[in-house]
């Protein structure tokens, strides 16, 4: 009998998700974050335990395992108790649905390498990652501590209102996808030839601004504002409790990379998977495409932490209800135009690639010359030679 | 005449806070029928929020209590305090040299010019003159200060707005410039590097021509931070009409420093009384009109290059000659009054030394520009968010140290 089914595989899948991705974010992206981002902030980073600091994660683990695990007096203490665990199970239970790569075969079994492939699995997906915001408001509110529940107040507002110019920019890939299982996705950008990145360059700035807001990242990590908030919702969070919202946090990151990258950037498809002179690439297996993808979406998270200040709470919602939204609402109607424009056919997806390519591109270039025009103005105000004469 | 005991303001706090502590939730809940009881569920109801003194943005021990509706503040009281050390009646216990590292432990994180201030007063009650060469290396050190001081702010209030990467290069200059105290007076914070009369040491060899580097250096540096924060949208998102006070207001409240020149008045007093050698410098004094936070950061930035500036001149100017004038043996100052004051990094910084012919000043006041400057946050933020609470008390450059004396 053979014990390699299917079956038997999931259960095997499953296990490795739950198992691996935790500790793939306490060794891997927390290790690289820090030392990414003390080599930005010119400092050394964590570099002492183990070589090159490979071992801080598991430090880290036995600090937070051993750590006293303190609940408040006065909070609701179940609450308090499952809040961290309601904001790790969505998350985890989001990556079932991410296909890293095509079948593989083991023996003469094949399998997909991704746990379930089902027909609504986008919005499953959404679905799902809104769940966890429920976590952060109640580990907030049950705290019973005034910090907290001003943090969970914020995430409870922000992760709303973002959810929504998330999904609408979404919403407009799945006009060109006209599917909503991943999979299916990815198989589609590889028949039009074309990454979903191009004609949706636009719902992907918008899909990846509302990302980062919904797993309050900076510069949107408001919820735990740690230089007003002391630490917001998971100030009275300790050991393990804590850990649990940390492994939350990054692993709602990896998901929303994921995301990206299976419906933006061809998720294990190699770049320009149609063009022959290329087949050198695929050298590197697919899962390993989509992981390298996914990886520089972290990265960009990274950069975003080292690089801009934090947003004040009534400007983070003025930019999501104010821009974001019908920014996103306008561009399902561009993209719904021109994919009438012509029916049954790719082209309506390669003109607005170079629309939006093009507006990219001006744009980029006015901000870089309004850039350099306000740095001549700010040495202008002040000549270096200019003193007005001394008083009598 | 009635019996009630008077009772001070801190007393019927301390009570109001017992009484709350006692009721079960630890939430004030209004007696029912009084006025505060809520009547429907859209009442406002007011929190009351504990800002420090333990809290990562109140630069040290800084208590606020807060009153806010919702995020927005409605009331912001400072509470003073945790760091008093009866500075100033120290000063009368010892003698005038041994005021000095006292002074120190004022603005800790720009000591020399405390030790200035102090000398100087010291200095106009005795009629002192000072060497030509004492007083370029006194401006060199205060500059010194001045830009040490000004990168201490620019990193901190970074961080209190989200930006930590600008901290860290701040922080990296900040180290080069300790490293130049450190190699003259021994010291990195606390430094006594100046006496009455002029200065403790001569320079050490090949210390200008290594400070004539960093100067070189520093313009460059300081368009590293403006790269990242001038135009940064989210800085003047957070910065732009965040503490608008008008420079008339300024005046009344008696605020000196950033904050006067960030409202469009033009005074500092480097220009306006100069001390030492200011007068035949050539810099330029940085003015913004609008009065709020953004303004008052691009003031200190430009200040930094101002300082910049003068450090160079300074540099050209030294040479070879006395570090100290004509000290007595004994420093008995005549019985007068006298105030001395100098632009420190925060404001003005003066000293209100009264002498009664003695060795030992009989009274010796510090105007300590933070503690003046720290009396508008509460009419700074009013009415703001709670974020911005922290961008102000980052904006008016508090050093407790100096407010609690």
């Amino acid at each position: 009998m053979n014990v390699i089914t299917p079956t038997v595989l999931t259960y095997v899948k499953v296990v490795l998700i739950v198992a691996v991705v935790p500790a793939i974010v306490g060794f891997v992206i927390v290790l690289a974050e820090r030392r990414i981002m003390g080599f930005m902030q010119v400092r050394l980073g964590p570099n002492r335990v183990g070589p090159q600091g490979t071992l801080q994660g598991l430090a880290d683990l036995v600090k937070l395992v051993t750590k006293e695990d303190i609940t408040p007096e006065r909070a609701e203490k179940v609450v308090h108790f499952f809040a961290p665990v309601w904001t790790v199970v969505p998350a985890l239970t989001a990556l079932a649905l991410i296909p890293l790569g095509p079948p593989i075969r083991i023996g003469r079994v094949e399998t997909p390498l991704w746990v379930t492939d089902v027909n609504v699995g986008l919005l499953l997906l959404i679905g799902i990652t809104s769940i966890g915001v429920y976590g952060i408001i109640l580990g907030g509110w049950a705290s019973n501590n005034k910090y907290a529940l001003l943090g969970g107040l914020r995430s409870a507002a922000q992760l709303v209102s973002y959810e929504v110019p998330m999904g609408l920019a979404l919403v407009s890939v799945l006009l060109m996808t006209r599917s909503l299982s991943l999979v299916e996705i990815v198989q589609r950008q590889q028949k039009v030839e074309l990454w979903f990145v191009f004609p949706g360059l636009l719902a992907f700035f918008i899909y990846f601004v509302a990302g980062v807001a919904e797993t309050n990242r900076n510069p949107f990590d408001l919820p735990e504002a740690e230089s007003e908030l002391v630490s917001g919702f998971n100030t009275e969070y300790s050991g393990v409790k804590f850990a649990f919202f940390f492994l939350g946090e990054y692993t709602a990151m990896i998901v929303i990379s994921c995301v990206a990258v299976a419906v933006f950037f061809g998720g294990w498809l190699r770049p320009f998977p149609n063009v022959k002179a290329l087949d050198f690439l695929d050298v590197v297996p697919p899962g390993v495409w989509f992981l390298g993808k996914a990886a520089c979406f972290l990265f960009g998270y990274i950069w975003f932490r080292s690089t801009f200040p934090r947003y004040r709470f009534d400007q983070l919602m003025g930019l999501g209800w104010k821009w974001l939204i019908p920014i996103s609402l306008a561009n399902i109607v561009v993209v719904a135009l021109s994919l009438l424009l012509w029916p049954g056919t790719t082209r309506g997806m390669i003109v607005l690639s170079w629309i939006y390519g093009g507006l990219f591109v001006v744009f980029f270039l006015l901000a870089k010359l309004r850039q350099s025009l306000a740095k001549r103005d700010r040495l202008a105000a002040v000549p270096a030679g200019a003193s007005r004469p001394t008083a009598a | 005449m009635t019996d009630t005991p008077r009772l001070t303001q801190a007393e019927k706090d301390e009570a109001e806070y017992f009484a709350r502590r006692a009721t079960e939730s630890g939430v004030p809940r209004p007696a029912a029928g009084s006025p505060e009881e809520p009547k429907t569920l859209f009442d406002v109801q007011e929190m009351e929020l504990n800002f420090g003194p333990q809290h990562p943005s109140t630069h040290g021990v800084l208590r606020l209590v807060l009153k806010v509706d919702g995020e927005r503040i409605v009331e912001a009281k400072p509470d003073i305090g945790y760091l008093h050390r009866g500075t100033e009646k120290l000063f009368e216990t010892e003698t005038y040299p041994m005021g000095i590292p006292h002074t120190d432990r004022l603005d800790y994180i720009a000591a020399a010019t405390n030790n200035h201030a102090f000398c100087l007063t010291v200095e106009k009650l005795l009629d002192l003159e000072i060497p030509r060469r004492a007083q370029l290396i006194r401006v060199i050190l205060d500059e010194l200060q001045r830009l040490s001081s000004h990168l201490v702010w620019l990193g901190t209030s970074g961080i209190d707005l989200g930006a930590v990467t600008p901290f860290w290069y701040a922080f990296r200059e900040r180290e080069q410039i300790l490293d130049f105290f450190e190699e003259y007076c021994g010291a990195r914070l606390t430094l006594n590097c100046m006496r009455i009369g002029g200065l403790p040491f001569d320079l050490p060899a090949g210390w200008t021509e290594r400070l004539s580097e960093l100067v070189d250096d520093l313009p460059a540096r300081i368009d590293d931070y403006e790269q990242l924060l001038t135009e940064n949208r989210i800085w003047k998102n957070r910065t732009v009409g965040v503490g608008v006070i008008s420079g008339e207001e300024c005046i009344a409240w008696g605020l000196t420093g950033p904050i006067l020149r960030g409202s469009g008045v033009e005074w500092d007093l480097r220009r306006a009384q100069p001390y030492e050698c200011y007068e035949e410098l050539d810099f330029a004094i940085p003015t913004r009109q609008g009065g709020d936070t953004y303004d008052r950061y691009i003031v200190r930035v430009q200040e930094m290059r101002q300082s910049v500036r003068i450090l160079a001149q300074c540099l050209a100017k030294l040479e070879a000659g006395e570090i100290r004038g004509k000290v007595p043996r004994v420093i008995k100052p005549p019985a007068e009054e006298i105030y001395a004051s100098i632009e420190a990094p925060k404001g003005e910084l003066g000293f209100y030394c009264v002498s009664n012919g003695s060795n030992r000043p009989y009274r010796m006041h510090c105007r300590p520009p933070s503690f003046i400057n720290l009396q508008v946050l509460p009419r700074l933020a009013k009415g703001h968010f709670v974020s911005d609470l922290v961008a102000l008390i980052g904006t008016v450059d508090i050093v407790l140290g100096e407010v609690d004396r």
